[in-house]
């Protein structure tokens, strides 16, 4: 049985995994390669690097690092953050990425994932979409509205029917955060997962709002998540990801048994 | 353990067709012991212990890109010749006849077809998932039998001969996820973004294709 993923996402800003002020004693811990490889030793399933470069320069700063991830933690690796063109896909790939995923410039240009999808695969790509509540209308029935540029512009679009559109056009997976939720610690928003997860045939993945194992439960249970997300939780160690898998599997989701450690492996 | 001196690694050949990320087989392979060669056309295949296949994506083009590179003459000819052979993923679904994806005529090596993974709940089929073993294989030894591998694919290769079954995993449906014939291994699954059990079948793969040369 297709086991339930757990994903750390890393922030990662000009080389060093940022979270702001709050997670000083993050940063100096060490650059994005080895904070990867430790998640991958604590069992998560794959890990999502967040590309949030303010300088042009970060942009190979960044494929530097999905390189020396790639070559350290043996699961899976997605990046998100800057991808804007087929282009900029094939050169996270080409580094040593699995995926890339997509957020405000498939808003803008939606045939780039329809393009994207032709080039690697629907398997690489994944579509991230930011939503938030707002009254029902004619343009919004949902009242799952989507927002970009980190929640702050609304576009206009129903999340549902953008949700159905990308995966039309090529989208493997999809990347769906709570704005609302995300950073409140107030749990997934979990009807807003199960509208689209009940929508769309491929893997959702949960994001905004994890305080703690139960959330992550519910999110697969209620709002029909294939895999769960989270960023604060881990790097603050509130939560180890070995924990969160562990309350999980008690409450009778499937997740992975880790093996050994993969550097004790082969000696 | 990658402080192996060179001689003391084993040749294989990675074939370069332009399917997407090589970075981590090519890791996980160097990790497993090996000494990797990209091979970017037919010519430049060597003489390894184990020729290996990576790939994700879609039939078709991956079948012109292999073309395009003389790969398909020297693959029939390793394969027939029994030397150690690995394909990955769309490595695997290329060794059947044709693919229902895009109508594809692939390599026919093996009797069959590659499939869509209908009645999945999710597809693609992106996740971890069990590899049940059908029978002994060697390069599974030491990997507890309800080990989990990372699988991406939305469409799956369907033996006529169940001889060649290794391994079948369950996603709605069950499918084959390993096949093997002589010196041929195919899996569905990704070994190099498997952890510590997917190294550890690369090691077994590598030592394995070492005692035959």
């Amino acid at each position: 049985m297709l086991c339930r993923r757990v994903i750390p996402c890393l922030d990662v800003a000009d080389g060093r995994v940022v979270k702001g002020t709050r997670f000083v004693d993050l940063v100096d811990e060490g650059d994005p390669p080895e904070l990867a490889e430790r998640y991958a030793r604590e069992g998560a399933d794959e890990l999502v690097f967040l590309d949030i470069s303010a300088a042009p320069e970060g942009r190979s700063t960044l494929l530097d690092i999905v390189e020396r991830t790639a070559r350290r933690a043996f699961i899976p690796l997605t990046v998100g953050g800057g991808v804007r063109s087929v282009d900029d896909m094939r050169d996270v790939l080409r580094a040593g990425a699995d995926k890339a995923s997509l957020n405000t410039r498939a808003v803008e240009d939606p045939d780039l994932v329809r393009r994207c999808a032709a080039r690697f695969g629907r398997q690489a790509v994944v579509v991230a979409i930011d939503a938030r509540r707002v009254p029902a209308t004619g343009a919004i029935p949902s009242g799952f509205e989507v927002v970009v540029k980190g929640g702050r512009s609304p576009v206009g679009l129903d999340a549902l029917a953008w949700a159905r559109r990308v995966v039309e056009l090529g989208a493997g997976e999809l990347l769906v955060t709570s704005i609302d939720r995300d950073g409140t610690k107030s749990g997934f928003d979990t009807e807003q997962l199960r509208a689209i997860s009940d929508l769309v045939q491929v893997p959702v993945i949960a994001s905004g709002g994890a305080a703690g194992p139960d959330d992550f439960i519910a999110a697969v249970r209620d709002g029909g998540a294939d895999a769960v997300l989270a960023a604060g939780i881990f790097h603050r160690r509130e939560w180890s990801i070995k924990a969160v898998k562990a309350a999980m599997a008690a409450a009778g989701l499937p997740v992975r048994t880790m093996a050994a450690d993969p550097g004790r492996v082969l000696q | 353990m990658t402080a192996l001196p060179d001689a003391a690694r084993v040749p294989v050949t990675l074939v370069d067709y332009g399917a997407g990320n090589l970075v981590s087989i090519e890791q996980a392979l160097v990790t497993a012991g090996a000494i990797v060669h990209r091979a970017e056309r037919a010519d430049r295949i060597g003489d390894p212990a184990l020729l290996v296949v990576p790939g994700v994506g879609a039939s078709a083009p991956a079948m012109e890109r292999l073309r395009a590179g003389g790969f398909e003459p020297a693959i029939l000819a390793w394969v027939a010749a029994d030397r150690p052979f690995l394909g990955i993923c769309l490595g695997l679904q290329l060794l059947f006849e044709t693919s229902d994806e895009d109508q594809a005529r692939t390599l026919g090596i093996l009797r069959g077809h590659t499939v869509r993974l209908d009645g999945a709940p999710t597809l693609p089929h992106i996740g971890w998932n069990q590899v049940e073993r059908q029978r002994h294989h060697r390069a599974f030894a030491g990997i507890a039998p309800d080990a989990d591998f990372y699988f991406v694919h939305s469409y799956v290769g369907d033996p006529d001969d169940e001889g060649v079954v290794v391994a079948r995993t369950e996603h709605g449906r069950r499918f084959v996820s390993a096949v093997a014939r002589g010196r041929l291994l195919g899996v569905q699954f990704h070994p190099e973004r498997s952890g510590a059990d997917g190294l550890r079948l690369l090691a077994n793969v590598v030592r394995i294709a070492a005692e035959a040369a």
